[in-house]
């Protein structure tokens, strides 16, 4: 005879979210150039000297300083955190040898055995996989793979410090066009201190032969990451960018406030695709990244098209809207997103698309989980202007809930001043599906395995707008964050 | 600073009401309620409940503090033509004053109380004690305007058991002949366990009289209670109206309303409803027909602080002209309010080029069993479907007038009282153009 | 193979089993018929570990107590229930979902898992039986099927995890004729000496496919009576309610056929 058994539901194993050990949250002890904590006038002057930067681009940076010391930082987002101390920040941290790279023999063998631990090793990769990799260790831009063969087409990737030197004339006329220096107040910072990045020009008519990538990484620590990423895809060009971040295992919260930018033609194409999996913070919530990035695209030309895809695991706060100005008429803009919060992660992320040209079409698809204590916010804007005549918009955001301390919220703005524009929202939130578990588990599937892939069902719509080897990636990166969300 | 100007400007001249008998607890209520008035000010576009509702034009009127107009032009007809006899009590405030004159109390069972909020201070207010001593006004300026200066509104009291079969009827009028003067009616409704109702308010006017009508009306719906509450909003276009409808619900209790927009410069109406009890339900609807300079504002907060309610809105809007339409709608799903069911949707047609509209469903949700949805759609006329009424040789403009009649119909379909129904048919009629015996089925 | 004594089972403080004895041997394939409400589905509901009940009594499974194992050791024990209401699983294709389902069976077993091609083969082998082809097995789980196509998903699933005791509950409701006959032939070829059967139904009509050897009768929580397959016949001319009142009598000593 079996003793009585009850339960309520899945919830008692399911409601335990334990600790998954951070896989990546290694130390390299890499030798670093580091400026002194805080910030003032004369670090940015310090930073600007130390790459070497044109009078213009100071004067830039020290107006955007000086906007910034008029800003207090929001508070209208659903995210709660400690005050920041912004004068004890680090803002510049360069791994030496700080001298620039030529190729990938030259690079610090300590930093590529980094690399290959992340696994991306550069090498490998050049040879194997076809991707040109820019990888930024901190705030310093340590190799560019690559560079030859698109130079052949005309294709220019390489670190923001050598397009500042070698294409100024580009940066200046692009820098701050889509997300000016007082956009916002990370914005504004990072346009103070942005210390590298990547950039990317996509000449007339040319589709990039290639995937190209950008690896980020904070190493030291106390360090801010402040990069800023610029692409300009010009008439009938086409791109494809992948983004992918990860930082060490620290008890103390990291500031990441990078700026992306993105410039599209007219019948330009860019495709932007991100798998953030910065340190999430330990169960008990500390440590982590802020992760406060701003992200925008102008589709400034005639049938234009922008896709946003990003698979959100990590950070201890997530913060960002990439969205699209759709300018052009006929100009598309796309959002999809996975965003997975757990332990006691936060996330207050989605979209913006401003519809300004005619017959503009915007696509948000937003799958966000919560497990654990973990707090997910949808917030986006679908904004459709007077002279958006024929314009449209499809949104659709659903929250899966993993737990009885999880949050979901779903915070949509939809402001429309044109007769001929139609929108059309759409949102659901429930918890993830007892039958569903059932299922799986009556067919032998162990409970974890279940949830992750129920899960992961439930995002296939995002992962396939991935190229393949992030979908992979980010199949799995999922599936090593819930780990441990069952009991 | 300008917020707190533009508030002492509105404030000039205005006192708390205080009457001579009345116990502290209410004195204090409304000194308090002014002084945070003064010391907050009216909302701004930064208020995220407030951020599409500009309030520009009522802070500019220079309001009279007095409390009473004449009202000497309002006939029998004027209120039978703005709120058509529904046969059951029915109570008439002009100016926000109850008016003996034109109200009826019959048909009211052996110890409910339909009485006015007047009889009530007058007679012994502490029974209104939870409502001003913890009243909304907190929230924002017009409720707390409303704690300050209510003198009148309807007090219904149904005990366990009562069940009152007439529709009870409570119908603000406003004739100020010309004196720009805020009115700030009240109505307190306290239904007891296992009671059940149907109350039904107009607001209506003098056409062209500058006036604002500051309304908070509050329920409290006890065990298994069920209210049926219904809001025709017809004032004036020169008018203003500001109204809070203010929800708490025990166990098991049903309540539903449905909100009819029509009148007003500007108009708010604000739900909240507080799902205190288990396995309480809610469902409220709304339609809004904005035209001219009009902006129609829906403002829900629906409150699930229990296990097992429901929640269910649906909002729709026609918008012409120069019109604006906010629907702002949040559902807060609490820590172990399991067994959740919410949902909400948000509907809207745009008839002109100008016109705009502000859509933001929100859910907040703090636990995961729950199922909970919301959708907002903004769109135009189905093309091919007024091209197919055109080829079935009905005029264009009939034929527009027929497909806005078939996307308002659902919510007039719910209405379940026939001549406010009929009323309403009419109204949609005439102002789109359409016959609606044509498309009625 | 399986021995039920004396299984209740509530939820809410409602009671659903009231004492429920059944016995069941290594390949024979016995019918529970019964009214709506009677039980049958809870039982299934129990057998496989449905959280949610309240349960008393034993179950013993090839000598062990099914009660204190998880879904999935109930599963990989060889327990393997049809659904009643498969449910979708958007997003999560068929293929992937079955081999891992297998794979998962065979890990839990100490057994090798099964690559993609093996199992590929393997499934295009079983498929025939249930006359699905490859499009079934690229859809996500029986997302967008029809009843019948989730019924045979269900049956195709049995032949490929390959159980030691199989529950079908419900399989024939809402299929048409030949739907049923598929799925009723892709059974029979499953049956085997070491594999048993329940047979949950509400119609005789299955029973003409699937000829049990035994046929239970439930009302009410308890099996009011059991006897061979004729029982059936008689059920599906007389009704339930006829059994009902007539079993009234002797509903406490009823049910277990040794």
């Amino acid at each position: 005879m079996s003793a009585p058994t009850t339960s309520t539901g899945i919830s008692d194993e399911v409601r335990e979210l334990a600790n998954q050990e951070y896989q990546y949250g290694f130390v390299t002890d890499l030798e670093t150039d580091v400026a002194p904590r805080g910030l003032n006038e004369d670090i940015i002057r310090l930073i600007s000297s130390k790459k070497n930067e044109p009078d213009w681009l100071l004067e830039w940076r020290l107006r955007a300083y000086r906007h910034w010391t008029t800003l207090t930082a929001p508070t209208w987002q659903h995210v709660t955190y400690g005050p920041v101390d912004y004068q004890d920040i680090i803002y510049y941290a360069a791994p030496k040898p700080k001298k620039r790279v030529e190729s990938m023999d030259e690079v610090d063998p300590e930093l590529r055995e980094m690399f290959d631990k992340l696994g991306i090793s550069l090498g490998e990769q050049e040879r194997l996989s076809g991707v040109a990799v820019d990888a930024i260790v901190d705030s310093v831009s340590v190799a560019t793979t690559f560079k030859d063969k698109l130079a052949e087409v005309g294709v220019i990737f390489c670190s923001f410090s050598e397009a500042v030197q070698e294409h100024p004339d580009l940066v200046r006329q692009y820098l701050g066009s889509v997300v000016p220096y007082n956009d916002n107040f990370f914005a504004c910072l990072n346009a103070a201190v942005f210390t590298d990045g990547s950039f990317c020009y996509i000449p007339k008519g040319v589709r990039c032969p290639m995937e190209l990538s950008t690896y980020f990484r904070i190493n030291a620590a106390d360090t801010g990451q402040f990069e800023r990423t610029l692409i300009i895809a010009e008439e009938g060009a086409y791109v494809s960018y992948l983004e992918g971040c990860t930082a060490p295992v620290r008890d103390t919260n990291q500031l990441h406030a990078a700026v992306v930018e993105l410039v599209a033609l007219n019948d330009a194409q860019i495709k932007y695709s991100t798998v953030q999996n910065w340190y999430p913070g330990d169960a008990d919530g500390n440590g982590g990244v802020y992760n406060f990035v701003t992200k925008r695209g102008m589709a400034s030309g005639r049938n234009a098209k922008i896709s946003w895809t990003q698979v959100e695991t990590g950070s201890s706060i997530t913060w960002k809207y990439p969205g699209v100005v759709l300018k052009g008429d006929n100009s598309v803009g796309e959002f999809y997103s996975v965003a997975l919060t757990a332990r006691r992660q936060q996330a207050d992320t989605g979209s913006k698309m401003v519809h300004i040209g005619k017959n503009t079409k915007s696509t948000i698809i937003s799958k966000a989980i919560s497990a654990g204590h973990g707090q997910n916010t949808y917030r986006g804007l679908v904004d459709m202007r007077h002279s958006a005549v024929g314009a449209r918009n499809f949104t659709q955001c659903d929250s899966l809930l993993i737990g009885k301390d999880s949050g979901a919220h779903t915070l949509p703005y939809i402001e429309v001043k044109n007769q001929t524009g139609q929108v059309e929202h759409e949102a659901s939130t429930s918890k993830i599906g007892e039958e569903q578990l059932l299922y799986c588990r009556q067919r032998g599937i162990p409970e974890e395995e279940a949830v992750s892939m129920i899960v992961n069902g439930f995002c296939r719509e995002v992962f396939k707008m991935l190229p393949m080897e992030f979908a992979v990636e980010a199949q799995k990166l999922l599936t090593v964050s819930l780990e441990g969300s069952v009991g | 600073m300008t917020v707190l100007s533009a508030a002492s400007g509105v404030l000039a001249g205005f006192e708390p009401r205080l009457g001579a008998r009345d116990p502290a607890w209410l004195a204090e209520a409304r000194v308090a309620a002014l002084q945070w008035v003064g010391e907050h000010g009216f909302p701004t576009h930064k208020d995220e409940d407030w951020k599409y509702t500009g309030l520009a034009p009522i802070l500019a009127v220079p309001f009279d503090a007095s409390t009473v107009a004449s009202g000497s032009r309002v006939t029998a007809e004027m209120i039978d033509e703005a709120a058509v006899d529904l046969g059951g009590p029915r109570l008439v405030f002009v100016n926000g004053h109850f008016s003996s004159e034109f109200s009826r109390v019959t048909g009211v069972p052996a110890g409910a109380v339909v009485t006015t909020l007047a009889a009530v201070l007058a007679a012994g207010p502490d029974r209104l004690e939870p409502f001003f001593a913890h009243a909304p006004g907190v929230r924002h300026a017009f409720a707390a305007f409303n704690d300050a200066l209510a003198e009148d509104g309807a007090f219904i009291h149904l005990p366990s058991g009562t069940i009152v079969d007439e529709p009870i009827q409570l119908v603000y009028f406003s004739d100020t002949g010309g004196v720009p003067l805020i009115s700030s009616p009240r109505s307190v409704i306290i239904a007891d366990s296992h009671s059940r109702a149907t109350i039904v308010e107009t607001y209506a006017g003098v056409d062209s009289d500058v006036y604002c009508t500051n309304a908070v009306t509050e329920l409290l719906l006890a065990e298994d209670a069920h209210i049926e509450h219904y809001k025709v909003q017809n004032e004036p276009t020169s008018a203003f109206h500001v109204a809070l409808l203010s929800v708490r619900q025990g166990r098991g209790s049903r309540f539903s309303s449905r909100s009819i927009m029509l009148g007003a410069r500007i108009a708010r109406h604000e739900v909240r409803v507080q799902l205190d009890g288990v396995g309480a339900e809610v469902s409220l609807d709304g339609v809004y027909l904005p035209q001219g300079d009009q902006l129609h504002d829906n403002t829900i907060f629906v409150d699930h602080a229990a296990t097992d309610c429901t929640s269910h809105q649906l909002y729709k809007g026609v918008l012409d002209g120069r019109a604006h339409g906010v629907f702002n709608g949040h559902i807060m799903v609490r820590h172990g309010a399991d067994g959740t069911d919410a949902n909400q949707k948000n509907k809207n047609l745009l008839l002109s080029d100008r016109a705009e509209v502000d859509t933001r469903p929100r859910l907040e949700i703090y636990t995961d069993d729950v199922k909970c949805t919301h959708g907002a759609a903004v769109g135009q006329m189905d093309e091919e479907a007024l091209l197919y009424l055109q080829t079935r040789a009905i005029p264009l403009e009939a034929a527009r007038g027929l497909l806005i009649y078939a996307f308002v119909h659902e919510m007039v379909d719910r209405i379940e009282l026939d001549p406010l129904r009929a009323q309403l048919e009419r109204v949609v009629a005439t102002r789109f153009g359409s016959d609606a015996t044509v498309v009625a089925p | 193979m399986l021995k039920i004594e004396e299984l209740h089972a509530s939820i809410e403080d409602k009671e659903i089993l009231r004492g429920v004895n059944l016995q069941l041997k290594p390949g024979e394939v016995h019918a529970i018929m019964g009214p709506n409400g009677s039980g049958k589905s809870t039982l299934a509901s129990v057998l496989i570990g449905r959280e949610g009940y309240l349960v008393s009594g034993s179950v013993t499974y090839e000598g062990q107590d099914l009660l204190t194992l998880s879904p999935e050791e109930r599963a990989a024990a060889g327990v393997f229930l049809a659904f009643q209401h498969p449910v979708e699983i958007p997003g999560v294709g068929n293929m992937y979902f079955m081999r891992t389902a297998l794979n998962s069976l065979r890990r839990q077993r100490g057994e090798e898992e099964l690559d993609p091609v093996d199992f590929l083969a393997l499934a295009q082998e079983k498929m025939k039986l249930v006359e699905m082809d490859q499009t079934f097995m690229n859809r996500s789980v029986n997302e967008g099927f029809s009843g019948g196509e989730k019924k045979r998903n269900e049956i195709l699933q049995m032949a490929i995890l390959e159980p030691k005791l199989a529950i079908l509950d419900e399989t024939d409701s809402g299929l048409d004729i030949d739907a049923l006959r598929v799925v009723a032939s892709g059974v029979n070829a499953l049956r085997s000496e070491g594999r048993s059967m329940l047979v949950i139904t509400h119609h005789q009509r299955l029973l003409d496919y699937i000829v049990p050897d035994q046929v239970h009768v439930m009302t009410a929580g308890r099996i009011v009576r059991s006897g061979g397959k004729d029982l059936a016949v008689e059920l599906e001319a007389h009704g339930y309610t006829g059994t009902q009142e007539a079993d009234a009598g002797r509903l406490s000593t009823a049910g277990i056929s040794r």
